[in-house]
C-alpha cells in the first residue's frame, strides 16, 4: 500500500477534548450549558421501563381471551404488590374462585384480549450519566443529555476492559519496563487508578481489585491471564461491559509489553491527578479505544515532548513511528526510506516496505502494513 | 453518476470496501477483451480520525493511479467518463466495511419457523447475533433483555403457516414490542423489522409494531410446513439493509453517489460469481471469502444456492473468535513447529488489536494460516448446518404439535458430489505460494474423490460480481481470464487405514499424450504435474478398505483439469480424518505434507 499507514493511539499532554454524556431513552437533564461539572457528578437521569413479566391469565382463570378484562380486580394502569390479586374469576355458581396473582412489584400494564396474557412490569429502573471527567458543559441536547468540553492529557490505550470510572493516578513502578506485582499492594491502593510497567497478571488484577483500587493502566498482559481473570476466552473484542470490579487498559498489546517511554513518563508527571479512565474497546468499524483523561483543572499541562502534527498524507521520510509486530515489536524510530518497488519478505510475500532506522541508531526493513505513526 | 452506455466503457473502476482494506482494480479494453490492469489497496477508513469511507476508496485508487501511471483523481473525484487516457467510464463498489448486518430473528418453534428465519437472514448476508423462539426455553423477561443488550440493526419476525394460529405470533410480537429495541446506530432511528410469518397475522403484528419499529411486511418465508419461501425475506432484509443500515455508515452517501450502480454487499457480489460458475459450466460448486470480520461460504447442491456469512470468524477483526469457538489445540495441531500455548495466545490477540499487520516471519505465515484452517472449517460446519432440506415435512403437524419436534434435517452439501472449491479473501489469494492456499481449502473442507480447487487471484470476486450486474461482458472476461487461478485437482479417497500400508495407485493420462502412475500409501500426499489448461484421464485405484468414488476397492475414471499445483493425492483419510495425537509426530508428518508439496521455502 503505498498509502498506507496504521495512525496510532494518541499521546499527548494537552489536549481539548469533548465526550458525550447521553442517555438511553429521553429524560432530565439536570445541568445547563456553562455550568462547570465533576467527573462523577450526574448530569442527566432518567428511567427504564421496568423489566417485563407476562402472566397467562385466560389459562390460569381458565376463561377465553376475549373475557379476561372482565376478570380483573384491578383495573389497568393498578400498581400492584407482589402476591396481589389482580384478577379472578369464579366457577360452579360462584362456589370456587380462581385467582391471578402478581408475581412481582410493579403496574399491571396492559391485558391482550387475543392471547389473553396480561403484561405486568416491575418498577422503572433508574438510569444515570455522569459527567465523567471534570469540565465544562458545552452543550445541552435536550432530554438527552450533554457535551462535556475538558482540557488536558489525553492517553489512548490499545485494549482494555471495563467501563468508565475514575480515581487518583498513582504509580506502583519505577520504570516502563517493569512488571507489575500483586505485593505492591496495599490499602492505600484502594479508589485509584494504578499505573505499571510492562506487565500484569491475574493476581494482581484479582487483589487490586479487592482492594477496591478502580482502574490499572500498563503496559501488556499476558491473554493466558487475561482469559483467566474473566474467566472466558474474549472472542470478538467488544469490550466495556465486564463487571471485574476494576477497569483495565494496556497500552501496547499482548504479552509482556513495555510501556511506551513518552506514555510512562506523561502518566509519571499526572502522579496524583484525578483521571477519568474508560476500558470500553471495540475491535471494528468504528473503532473504540480505552482511554485515560486528566483534566487540567487550573494546572500545568506536563512538560514531556513536543506534540508532533498527524500527517494525513500518510508515511513520509522522518515520520515517527512504531513497529506493532514481530520481529522489533514496539521498538521506535524514524522511516529512513520509502521504496516504491516491492519487496520480498522471508515469507516469500511481495509488499510495500519501508526502511526504519531505530532510537539506537540500527536499521531494518520492515513491511509499511507493520508500523504505526505516532500521534500527539 | 451516469454513463450513457456501459457497453462502450473501455476502462473501468471497481473498489470493494471491507472490514479491514478497499481494494481498487482497474480493467481496460484491451483489444476486444476487458482485462484486469492493476490492483491497489488502502486501509478501510470509517473510524476515527477518518470516519468517511470514501477516505480509504480515494487512497485505493490512489495507489492504482501509481501503478497503472494512469490519472483516475481529480482532486478528490473519481473522473468519469475517461478522456484522452484519464478518468474511467465505470465505477462500482462493494462493500462490507461496517462488519456486516447485525439482526435478531423471531419465529414461533425454534426447528421450524425460527430456523427457517436464521436461513433467511444468514442468506441475506446478515450476522444473526440470537434467535428467539416461543419454544426455545428462555422467560419472556429474559428474552427482552437480551433484545435490549444485543441493539441489533434490523428484526426478522416470522412465524405460523399462512391460514394457522396466529396466537403464538401476536405474542412474539407483544415481546418485541414491550422490549422497545433500540437500534445501535442512532437515537432518532427506528428500526426496521421484517415481518415474514402467517398472513393472517399481519394485521396484528401491525397494530403492535407499526408505530414504533420501521416495519415491513412481505412473504410467509414458510407458508406451508413443507416448503420455505425464503427469497421474499432476503430481498426485504438486503434492501432494508442498503437503505438503512449501509446508508448510516459513515461516508456512504457520498460513496453511493459515486458508483453507476447501487453498492452491493460484498457476500452478495461474491454470490453472484458463485451462481455463475455453477450455472455456465454446470457444477456443483462451493465458494468460500474468508474476510477480516466474517468468512462466507457459499454451495450450489441440487440447484439450490446457500449462502451463509459466518460472522464472527475472520483473520483479523474476528481473529480472536476463531481461537475462543475451536479451542487452542486446534489450531495447534496445524502449526509445523513447537509452539508455547501462551505464546500463540499473545500473537492472536495482538492481530486482532492491530488487524491490518501481516506475518513478516514463515513462522507468523504458518501460524496464520492454521489459524485460517479452523475459521475455514467452523465457517463450513456452520453452512452445512444451514444448508438443509426442511425439518418436519413427514406428515402434515399443526404448529402447537410440533414444540418438541427433534428431528434433523439433511444437508444438501454433499462433498462426494462437489466439482469445483473456490477460495478467495486475503489469507487465500495472498498466499505467497500457489500450493499453500490450495493446502488449507483442503485441509478445511476435506474434499473427497475429485474436485477441482481454484483461488481468486487478488481477491476481486467481490468487484466482478457487482461489475456482472452492469457490463456482463467485462466481469465474465475479467474473470475467465484474470480472477480464477487454476491450483488443480484434489483426488482424495475416502477411508481410513495403517499408517503407511497401500493406499490408492493413480494413473494419469495427459490429453497431450505423456501418462504417469504413481502409488500413494495411507498418511501420504503426492503432487502430480497437470499445468493450467493441461486436461487428463485419470483412473484412481484404491485398496479395497477405500472409495476414490466408484465404491471401495473399484477404480474411478475421471476427466481433471490441472492448474499451478497440478494433482494432488490426498491419502490422510476420510471420515475420518485424523491427525496425529502426539505433538512430536503430528509435526513431523505435518513437515513431510509441506515438504511433498512444497508448501513452505527452507528457512536457513
Amino acid at each position: 500500500m503505498a498509502h498506507a499507514y496504521t495512525p496510532g493511539v494518541t499521546v499527548t499532554a494537552k489536549t481539548k477534548l469533548v465526550r458525550e454524556r447521553r442517555l438511553p431513552l429521553a429524560g432530565t437533564v439536570l445541568a445547563k450549558a456553562g455550568d462547570q461539572v465533576k467527573a462523577e457528578q450526574v448530569v442527566a437521569r432518567t428511567e427504564l421501563p421496568g423489566n417485563v413479566q407476562t402472566v397467562n391469565v385466560a389459562n390460569i382463570l381458565s376463561v377465553l381471551p376475549e373475557d379476561v378484562e372482565g376478570t380483573l380486580t384491578k383495573p389497568v394502569g393498578s400498581s400492584l404488590e407482589a402476591d396481589e390479586v389482580f384478577a379472578m374469576s369464579r366457577s360452579f355458581f360462584g362456589l370456587f374462585k380462581s385467582k391471578c396473582k402478581s408475581p412481582i412489584k410493579g403496574t399491571l400494564e396492559s391485558i391482550s384480549n387475543i392471547t389473553g396474557q396480561a403484561i405486568l412490569r416491575e418498577p422503572p429502573i433508574p438510569v444515570e450519566v455522569h459527567a465523567y471527567v471534570d469540565g465544562k458543559v458545552i452543550e445541552v441536547m435536550e432530554k438527552e443529555g450533554v457535551r462535556v468540553e475538558t482540557e488536558g492529557s489525553f492517553i489512548q490505550g490499545i485494549f482494555g476492559i471495563g467501563g468508565e470510572t475514575w480515581g487518583e493516578i498513582k504509580l506502583l513502578v519505577k520504570k516502563s519496563d517493569e512488571p507489575l506485582d500483586a505485593s505492591m499492594l496495599d490499602a492505600s491502593c484502594s479508589g485509584k487508578i494504578l499505573i505499571g510497567g510492562s506487565r500484569v497478571d491475574t493476581a494482581f488484577l484479582e487483589k487490586a481489585a479487592s482492594l477496591g483500587a478502580k482502574g490499572v493502566v500498563v503496559g501488556g498482559i499476558d491473554d493466558k491471564d487475561l482469559r483467566q481473570f474473566l474467566g472466558y476466552d474474549l472472542g470478538v473484542a467488544i469490550t466495556g461491559s465486564e463487571e471485574k470490579g476494576i477497569s483495565l487498559i494496556i497500552t501496547e498489546g499482548f504479552g509482556g509489553m513495555r510501556m511506551a517511554e513518552k506514555t510512562f513518563s506523561l502518566l509519571r508527571a499526572l502522579e496524583g491527578r484525578k483521571a477519568s479512565i474508560s476500558g470500553v474497546t471495540q475491535i471494528r468499524a468504528g473503532v473504540m479505544r480505552p482511554e485515560v483523561i486528566v483534566a487540567m483543572d487550573g494546572k500545568p499541562a506536563p512538560v514531556t515532548g513536543k506534540a508532533s502534527v498527524f500527517s494525513e498524507s500518510g508515511l513520509e521520510i522522518g515520520s515517527a513511528i512504531r513497529v506493532i509486530r514481530e520481529p522489533n515489536f514496539g521498538r521506535l524510530g524514524r522511516v529512513a526510506d520509502l521504496p516504491p518497488e516491492l519487496r520480498e519478505l522471508e515469507t516469500e510475500a511481495k509488499v510495500r516496505v519501508l526502511e526504519v532506522e531505530f532510537d539506537d541508531g540500527t536499521k531494518a526493513v520492515l513491511p509499511r502494513a507493520n508500523v504505526e505513526m505516532i500521534e500527539g | 453518476m451516469t454513463v450513457s452506455n456501459p457497453d462502450g466503457a473501455t476502462s473501468i473502476l471497481a473498489t470493494d470496501c471491507g472490514s479491514t482494506t478497499t481494494k481498487a482494480i482497474l480493467i481496460e479494453l484491451k483489444g476486444d477483451e476487458y482485462r484486469l490492469i492493476v490492483r491497489g489497496e488502502a486501509p478501510t477508513t470509517v473510524e476515527a480520525p477518518f470516519e468517511d469511507v470514501t477516505k480509504g476508496v480515494l487512497n485505493a485508487v490512489r495507489e492504482v493511479e501509481e501503478l497503472a501511471g494512469r490519472k483516475i483523481l481529480a482532486g478528490e473525484t473519481i473522473m468519469t467518463p475517461s478522456k484522452n487516457g484519464e478518468g474511467v467510464d465505470l465505477y462500482v463498489s462493494t462493500s462490507s466495511a461496517g462488519g456486516g448486518l447485525q439482526m435478531m430473528v423471531f419465529g414461533v418453534v425454534k426447528t421450524m419457523t425460527a430456523e427457517s428465519a436464521q436461513r433467511a437472514a444468514l442468506g441475506a448476508g446478515a450476522i444473526v447475533m440470537d434467535v428467539i423462539a416461543s419454544n426455545d426455553g428462555r422467560l419472556p423477561y429474559q428474552k427482552i433483555k437480551r433484545i435490549r443488550q444485543l441493539r441489533p440493526d434490523m428484526i426478522l419476525l416470522s412465524g405460523g403457516i399462512d391460514g394457522g394460529t396466529t396466537t403464538h405470533v401476536a405474542e412474539l410480537a407483544e415481546l418485541l414490542s414491550a422490549a422497545d429495541p433500540k437500534a445501535r446506530l442512532g437515537a432518532g432511528y427506528l428500526l426496521p423489522v421484517v415481518y415474514a410469518g402467517n398472513k393472517d397475522a399481519s394485521g396484528i403484528v401491525k397494530a403492535t409494531l407499526g408505530d414504533k419499529t420501521a416495519l415491513v411486511i412481505t412473504d410467509n418465508l414458510r407458508p406451508v410446513l413443507e416448503r420455505e419461501n425464503l427469497g421474499p425475506a432476503r430481498t426485504q432484509i438486503h434492501d432494508l439493509f442498503m437503505e438503512h443500515v449501509m446508508a448510516h455508515a459513515p461516508g456512504y452517501k457520498k460513496l453511493m453517489e459515486w458508483t453507476l450502480v447501487p453498492i452491493m454487499p460484498t457476500p452478495a457480489a461474491v454470490g453472484r460469481i458463485i451462481e455463475t460458475i455453477a450455472r455456465e459450466k454446470g457444477i456443483q460448486p462451493i465458494g468460500v471469502d474468508i474476510g477480516g470480520a466474517t468468512t462466507d461460504v457459499f454451495s450450489v447442491f441440487q440447484g439450490v444456492f446457500n449462502r451463509t456469512v459466518s460472522a464472527n470468524l475472520g483473520m483479523s477483526y474476528s481473529i480472536s473468535n476463531v481461537l475462543a469457538e475451536t479451542g487452542i489445540d486446534n489450531i495447534m495441531r496445524w502449526v509445523p513447529f513447537h509452539v508455547e500455548e501462551k505464546d500463540l495466545r499473545n500473537r492472536i490477540k495482538n492481530k486482532m488489536i492491530r488487524p491490518t499487520t501481516i506475518p513478516q516471519s514463515l513462522e507468523e505465515l504458518m501460524i496464520e494460516q492454521g489459524i485460517a484452517r479452523e475459521a475455514l472449517r467452523l465457517a463450513f460446519e456452520q453452512h452445512k448446518s444451514l444448508a438443509v432440506g426442511l425439518k418436519g415435512v413427514q406428515q402434515e403437524r399443526t404448529i402447537s404439535d410440533t414444540f418438541d419436534q427433534t428431528s434433523s434435517g439433511e444437508t444438501l452439501v454433499n462433498l462426494r458430489d462437489l466439482d469445483m472449491l473456490v477460495g478467495s479473501g486475503g489469507v487465500l489469494s495472498h498466499a505467497p505460494r500457489r500450493v499453500q492456499a490450495a493446502l488449507m481449502l483442503i485441509d478445511a473442507f476435506l474434499p473427497e474423490c475429485v474436485t477441482h480447487l481454484a483461488v481468486d487471484s487478488i481477491f476481486m470476486m467481490p468487484q466482478l460480481g457487482v461489475l456482472s450486474t452492469v457490463h456482463p461482458k467485462a466481469a465474465t472476461e475479467v474473470f475467465n481470464k484474470d480472477c480464477l487461478i487454476h491450483l488443480g485437482t484434489c483426488i482424495a479417497p475416502v477411508g481410513t487405514g495403517k499408517e503407511g500400508s497401500e493406499c490408492v495407485r493413480v494413473k494419469l493420462e495427459r490429453e497431450q499424450g505423456s501418462s504417469e502412475e504413481v502409488a500413494v500409501n495411507f498418511g501420504q500426499m503426492k503432487v502430480m504435474a497437470l499445468a493450467v489448461g493441461e486436461k487428463a484421464r485419470v483412473l484412481t485405484n484404491p485398496t479395497k478398505g477405500f472409495d476414490a468414488g466408484a465404491g471401495h476397492g473399484r477404480t474411478f475414471e475421471a476427466k481433471i483439469e490441472g492448474g499451478v499445483v497440478g494433482v494432488i493425492i490426498d491419502c490422510r483419510g476420510r471420515r475420518p480424518f485424523v491427525l496425529p495425537v502426539s505433538a512430536e509426530q503430528r509435526v513431523k508428518k505435518l513437515n513431510e505434507w509441506n515438504t511433498a508439496l512444497n508448501v513452505y521455502p527452507a528457512v536457513s
